[in-house]
């Protein structure tokens, strides 16, 4: 039987009777200087190799040395997640494979840094946060030669030790997720709080940010199904595939009165499937016991408090406070991409010098896709822009058209481009006129207008704009249409 | 012909009274004669320690004082690595290694003025009683050629017993330090844990693995720990805390120290042995001490839990040498047959027994009835200690119940083997300090050793009733 990956079942809950449980692990790579337990550096790209040490490479007698910074990035996650940070202890989890030079994995088990929080959706969901805690990096396997990249069938295997032993923090989620689409919110939020707090540039596609899925699908009323773990997944839209296609997998398989067994399965980017990659049967028994090279974790209320003061505000703020100023909701797309892009502060520079702030917002959401959180343009400058504007002096075609000048030189005064462009506003008996020769010109699309057919609007408001050569202002155009409609 | 002592051999190099040059080719020259029968080193390093005396010769003619250690000849166990030199912990598996780093106590021994002369031999990585278990066969007992040195660091205890090095170290994760010493009449401490940086030691056991000084006297193992003891940053477990200096310790005599006699002491010792105890008793109470009674219920579990904990971290430890990276790789079809083969032939007997039963004692479903419970016994002996220790300042027991024995006489019966530490290994479990000083002869004259022992750096305590031991044996400085 082929499944298809489905499309995002948005807010809808229940498929065919079954609900959804997705509970999500995701690894991210802490931004410190050097690696968790050794001074050798943490970077990305560099030549296989060079980043390596005697503790790196588990040589006989090295010791690992935890690392200070990699405890308050740990921390900064455990506060943006609204977390317990408490005291902690490292285990070790021994299995063995090539890219572990230990052939154990130094990680937090029973006693993790941080524990109960809750990160909250742009809707405002909160998604219940079980632990987030340290642990060190593989190193990375290339199998070549043989299909697929995959170490079966490959002629050899070369180990890059580099990302053995960067700091990690593993995030792991309540099974509170219930579509893929909240998966994905989870994921892109998670992503924007780790790089506003400084403790990852969590990126999928270079692999600093990772994520497992748990999935699992039941009758509402019925306890959780047997869930499955899905690797492998490489962005947060693979995500969004993978949650779906194995979702309606286990749905498919209860309905035929199959059994789901638990294991963990890969995600196949290329076919859109998830494969069995392992049975719980076959899972290795990692003999955790308490690392005895290391002494327990117990920052000081002082160390956390300092940690604390130190966090900048988090997206979610963010959005709430350019929200509140806007009028606009918070999880609005301008609020979310402004604040994605860092550039909510340059809005409300731009409202603190006379602008008008909603134009503003729509304004930097439109025309700064290309700049940083500080845009070149000065805020004075586009805020004189949005007063154009409001003030009746600019349409917004025409507004568009003057940002695009005054963002491409860096800078410039509205009204003096507006004017060089010979940009003036149509008066109204001017623009009831071309309405009326517009009504003329398209006949037939009027009358399926006027008989309710409200989506022929647009190609009306459109040829009034080209008659206008973008002089007419759309709305007052929508206006006086609406109105010749019930006169 | 120069002084044995390192007191004596340093005061005289940094006086220039004596030469480092000199002291070290009377040690070479007793290498020469005896090494091949006792068989101490896995390696001499000759050339190394005369470029490393005649620096310090150099240093003291240029008016520099190399330091307290100023030319005296140390062995090391080579379980301890040294840079660009072969560390192999008597094991094939480490076949071709050198370290690209020294440990922690190595480059305090050479920055304090230390030649070392060599890598002494060990039971493979350090788990035996015997030396027996060396991969390049067994180190002799220099009282008896027909006897073991004790273990695992034989090769260290033997070295010094027979003046191949003035002073050596050896790791103490059960006994290893203190048997041999007993074995071999010399004094051998295992600090508390965390006294001493473990970095660069070749792990066993983790927790319970410590370095420590072999001597000739009480003086020099005092002035050892000084010297290599101390916080390390590279040792996350090394105890962060200053330590007083031992050698002023000793300064004290044993006027109103309380020495405990354990009363439900394990029995199993050699009526010999036993008589030195009491003698020690005795020359203690004679010398100011009072004797008092005290009771360790817990201590006769200490094998049994100290037989899960240890194997079971050794086989994590040991889990990496798949001889891909460094070390002995044997060739196979394919790489899992290669990991395989390797180990097969890498590991000896009691390595490979002592790996199969950690992971054993580790896996799920026994995790708990085996791991998980001598965890709990070891937390319970630590607190059977802590309570004598509100009694007594220091305990005695003997070192081992027996004298050296002849080769072969346990090597079949690993049990009868383990029986060796019964009296040393609670020691490594509590994390405390404990010392072995000759005390005379038993059977066969041998030399009889007493042990020590403390609550958490009690080495101030520990090493003044060495002190009082020594001095009434009259061992001369």
């Amino acid at each position: 039987m082929v499944y298809k990956a489905g499309a995002a079942t948005g807010d809808e809950i229940l498929v065919d009777g079954w609900e959804l449980i997705v509970g999500l692990e995701v690894h991210v790579e802490l931004a410190t200087a050097t690696k968790l337990f050794s001074a050798s550096a943490n970077r990305f790209g560099d030549e296989p190799n060079t980043n390596i040490d005697p503790v790196t490479l588990g040589l006989p007698g090295a010791l690992p040395v935890l690392n200070r910074h990699a405890v308050e990035l740990a921390m900064r996650i455990g506060l943006a997640l609204n977390c317990t940070i408490q005291p902690s202890t490292f285990h070790r989890k021994n299995y063995f494979y090539p890219d572990m030079p230990k052939a154990y994995q130094i990680s937090q088990y029973d006693q993790p840094i941080n524990i109960d929080g809750f990160l909250a959706l742009p809707g405002g969901k909160k998604i219940g946060i079980e632990r987030a805690h340290l642990e060190e990096d593989t190193g990375k396997s290339t199998h070549l030669g043989g299909t697929g990249g995959r170490i079966h069938g490959s002629d050899y295997s070369l180990i890059d030790f580099n990302r053995a032993g960067v700091p990690l923090v593993e995030i792991v989620s309540r099974p509170d997720i219930r579509t893929s689409e909240e998966a994905r919110q989870y994921v892109t939020e998670l992503r924007s709080i780790l790089v506003a707090i400084g403790a990852s540039d969590a990126k999928m596609e270079e692999g600093s940010m990772r994520c497992d899925a748990n999935v699992s699908v039941h009758k509402p009323g019925m306890p959780y199904g047997t869930r499955c773990e899905i690797k492998n997944v490489n962005s947060i839209r693979s995500l969004g595939r993978a949650i779906d296609y194995e979702m309606r997998r286990q749905i498919d398989m209860n309905e035929a009165g199959e059994t789901v067994r638990q294991e963990t399965r890969h995600w196949n980017e290329n076919d859109g499937r998830t494969h069995t990659l392992r049975s719980k049967e076959d899972a290795d028994d990692y003999r955790y016991f308490l690392e005895p090279d290391l002494v327990p974790l117990d920052p000081s209320p002082e160390w956390i408090q300092a940690v604390r003061d130190a966090m900048p505000m988090l997206p979610g703020a963010r959005r709430a406070r350019l929200a509140a100023s806007t009028g606009v909701a918070a999880d609005a797309e301008a609020v979310m991409v402004v604040v994605e892009r860092g550039q909510d502060d340059y809005v409300l520079e731009v409202a603190a010098a006379g602008g008008d702030v909603s134009r503003a917002l729509i304004h930097v959401k439109e025309g700064f896709a290309d700049e940083g959180p500080t845009p070149t343009v000065p805020a004075a400058d586009l805020a004189g822009l949005t007063r154009l504007e409001i003030g009746g002096q600019l349409t917004a075609t025409q507004a568009k058209t003057v940002l695009a000048e005054i963002v491409a030189n860096g800078g410039g005064d509205a009204a003096a481009i507006a004017g060089a462009k010979g940009f003036e506003a149509m008066d109204t008996s001017a623009l009831e006129a071309m309405v009326d020769q517009v009504i003329a010109d398209n006949a037939a699309v009027w009358s399926k207008y006027c008989s309710g057919e409200d989506k022929a609007m647009g190609a009306l408001v459109g040829a009034a704009m080209k008659a206008s050569q973008g002089k007419a202002d759309g709305k007052l155009v929508t206006a006086l249409l609406q109105a010749k409609r019930t006169s | 012909m120069t002084p044995r002592t390192a007191i004596q051999i340093a005061a005289g190099v940094r006086a220039g009274t004596l030469k480092a040059a000199d002291v070290l080719e009377e040690h070479l020259a007793r290498i020469d004669a005896r090494e091949t029968d006792v068989h101490a080193f896995n390696l001499v390093m000759t050339d190394q320690a005369r470029a490393a005396a005649a620096a310090i010769d150099a240093a003291v003619a240029a008016g520099n004082d190399p330091g307290p250690l100023a030319g005296v000849p140390v062995a090391l166990k080579d379980n301890m690595c040294t840079h660009g030199i072969p560390t192999t912990c008597s094991s094939k598996m480490l076949q071709g290694w050198k370290p690209p780093y020294d440990a922690t106590a190595v480059t305090r021994l050479a920055a304090a003025g230390a030649v070392a002369v060599g890598k002494t031999n060990l039971d493979e990585f350090a788990m035996g009683s015997s030396t027996e278990n060396s991969a390049f066969g067994p180190t002799r007992n220099p009282h008896d050629l027909s006897r073991v040195p004790g273990g695992s660091s034989g090769g260290s205890a033997a070295a010094v017993a027979a003046g191949f090095a003035s002073v050596s170290l050896g790791s103490d994760t059960g006994g290893s330090i203190r048997q041999p010493a007993a074995l071999c009449g010399v004094v051998g401490v295992k600090p508390t844990y965390g006294y001493v940086s473990r970095y660069g030691l070749v792990a066993f056991a983790s927790s319970l693995d410590q370095i420590g000084p072999f001597t000739n006297t009480v003086e020099d193992s005092a002035l050892l720990l000084d010297v290599i003891g101390g916080h390390d940053i590279l040792d996350s477990t090394s105890i962060p805390a200053p330590q007083p200096s031992l050698r002023d310790a000793i300064k004290q005599d044993v006027t109103g120290l309380r020495v405990g006699r354990i009363t439900d002491l394990p029995e199993g010792a050699d009526p010999d042995v036993a008589e030195r105890l009491e003698a020690a008793f005795d020359a203690l109470r004679a010398a100011g001490a009072t004797i008092v009674d005290v009771q360790v219920p817990a201590f006769s579990y200490g094998l049994t839990a100290y037989y899960l904990i240890a194997p079971a971290e050794a086989s994590s430890n040991l889990a990496r040498y798949d001889g891909v990276r460094y070390g002995l790789r044997v060739d196979a079809a394919d790489t899992n047959a290669m990991y395989g083969a390797t180990r097969v032939a890498g590991f000896g007997e009691e390595v490979q027994r002592r790996i199969m039963l950690g992971t054993y004692a580790l896996s799920a479903g026994y995790y708990d009835a085996y791991y998980g419970k001598a965890l709990k016994v070891r937390r319970l002996i630590a607190d059977d200690f802590d309570r004598a220790y509100q009694h007594a300042d220091v305990l005695l027991t003997p070192t081992s119940p027996t004298v050296a024995f002849p080769f072969g006489a346990k090597s079949d019966n690993p049990f009868a083997m383990y029986l060796c530490d019964v009296y040393t290994i609670p020691t490594n479990l509590a994390g405390h300090p404990a010392m072995s000083v000759p005390f005379g002869t038993g059977a066969e004259g041998l030399p009889v050793g007493v042990q020590i022992l403390a609550g958490t750096l009690g080495e101030p305590q520990m090493f003044r009733a060495a002190a009082a031991l020594e001095r009434a044996m009259g061992v001369s400085k």
